[in-house]
């Protein structure tokens, strides 16, 4: 019974898998993904940008209104046009990236090709982005960095300072330490939020997949896809109100 | 018991005890926020922002339960 139930049991591997070796770099599938989607991205930018036209079409209009509509909501938040013009690049492209690779998580091929070990482990050659903890805390240092310098760029060194050490008082002092605090833990939060919710739909799916495989695994699959949506937004949107809070001065 | 399954059963522990507190403040935070869009419509953009941020640290607490429970089954 035993032996049949570990022959049986579901194969989930927290680390990416390491697919090859790239002029002495360790190549991982998320990290193969990550180029996937980034040739997929620039693809659309190409076909855009040479079907530009002054009468546009269906996806030139769908880009136009999506982006414009994105920009938008940056200057009502960030109450500065021209903050918001130099932000929007970054913010879309974070979004546009990581929603992209959460879309295509389950096109048949990702996460079913691949090979066996002599173990009888399998190794796929491509695998969801976002499951790997590295992708993500990538992306959260370059936001954690763009939003020091955009607060420090725009209130001085000595006003952003002033927000985490403040002796003005002691009540003021023990706030600007549990500011500093909330700060660094952000880089935790935000990276374990975007790779847990992505893992956490990767193993759910197995898991169903494991006990009803036929029609099941379906509708699980288009709420996940929700879910990247949602990730990616929620991810794009932090960034947008922590650069607000950065450049909003202590009081 | 040996050291293995009290490590699962911690880690199990840590994160289903861990998130009853910010499902509670998420649940919270989104009821009022409906309800103060519910008053005053034109403010949505600003209670959203809002609320987005509050989501994020209540969130956070979660997450950090979380980060324990790898911690604990990893290390």
């Amino acid at each position: 019974m035993r032996a049949i139930m570990a022959e049986e049991s579901i194969h989930i591997s927290l680390s990416a898998e390491q697919i090859g070796t790239f002029f002495g770099v360790p190549v991982t599938n998320t990290m193969l993904m990550s180029f996937v989607v980034f040739a997929l991205l620039a693809t659309l930018a190409f076909f855009v940008r040479k079907n530009l036209a002054l009468i546009p079409g269906r996806l030139q209009t769908l880009i136009e209104t999506l982006f414009v509509g994105i920009l938008d909501y940056m200057t009502e938040t960030l109450e500065d046009a021209k903050l918001a013009r130099k932000l929007f690049p970054l913010i879309l492209t974070i979004f546009l990236f990581i929603f992209t690779a959460n879309i295509i998580e389950f096109t048949p091929g990702i996460g079913s090709i691949g090979w066996t070990h002599e173990g009888g482990e399998f190794t796929p050659l491509l695998r969801s982005m976002n499951t790997d903890l590295n992708t993500t805390l990538a992306l959260t240092i370059i936001v954690f960095v763009v939003i020091e310098v955009v607060g420090v760029a725009t209130l001085g060194f000595l006003r952003y300072g002033k927000k985490f050490v403040n002796v003005s008082s002691a009540l003021g002092f023990l706030v600007g330490i549990i500011e500093l605090f909330s700060e660094v833990a952000r880089l935790i939060s935000y990276s374990f939020r975007l790779f847990g919710n992505i893992f956490a739909g990767e193993v759910m799916i197995l898991v169903i997949q494991h006990f009803v495989p036929m029609v099941l695994p379906v509708p699980i699959m288009a709420f996940e896809v929700f879910v990247g949506f949602m990730q990616a937004a929620i991810f794009s949107l932090l960034t947008l109100f922590f650069v607000k809070m950065a450049i909003t001065e202590a009081h | 018991m040996d050291i293995e399954s009290a490590k699962i059963l911690g880690m199990a522990l840590a994160v289903g005890l861990g998130v009853i507190g910010p499902g509670i403040g998420i649940g919270l935070i989104v009821a009022k926020a409906v309800e103060a869009i519910g008053r005053n419509p034109e403010a949505a953009g600003k209670v959203q922002a809002t609320m987005f941020i509050g989501i994020a640290f209540t969130e956070a607490l979660a997450i950090f339960a979380l980060v324990i429970g790898f911690i604990l089954k990893f290390a």
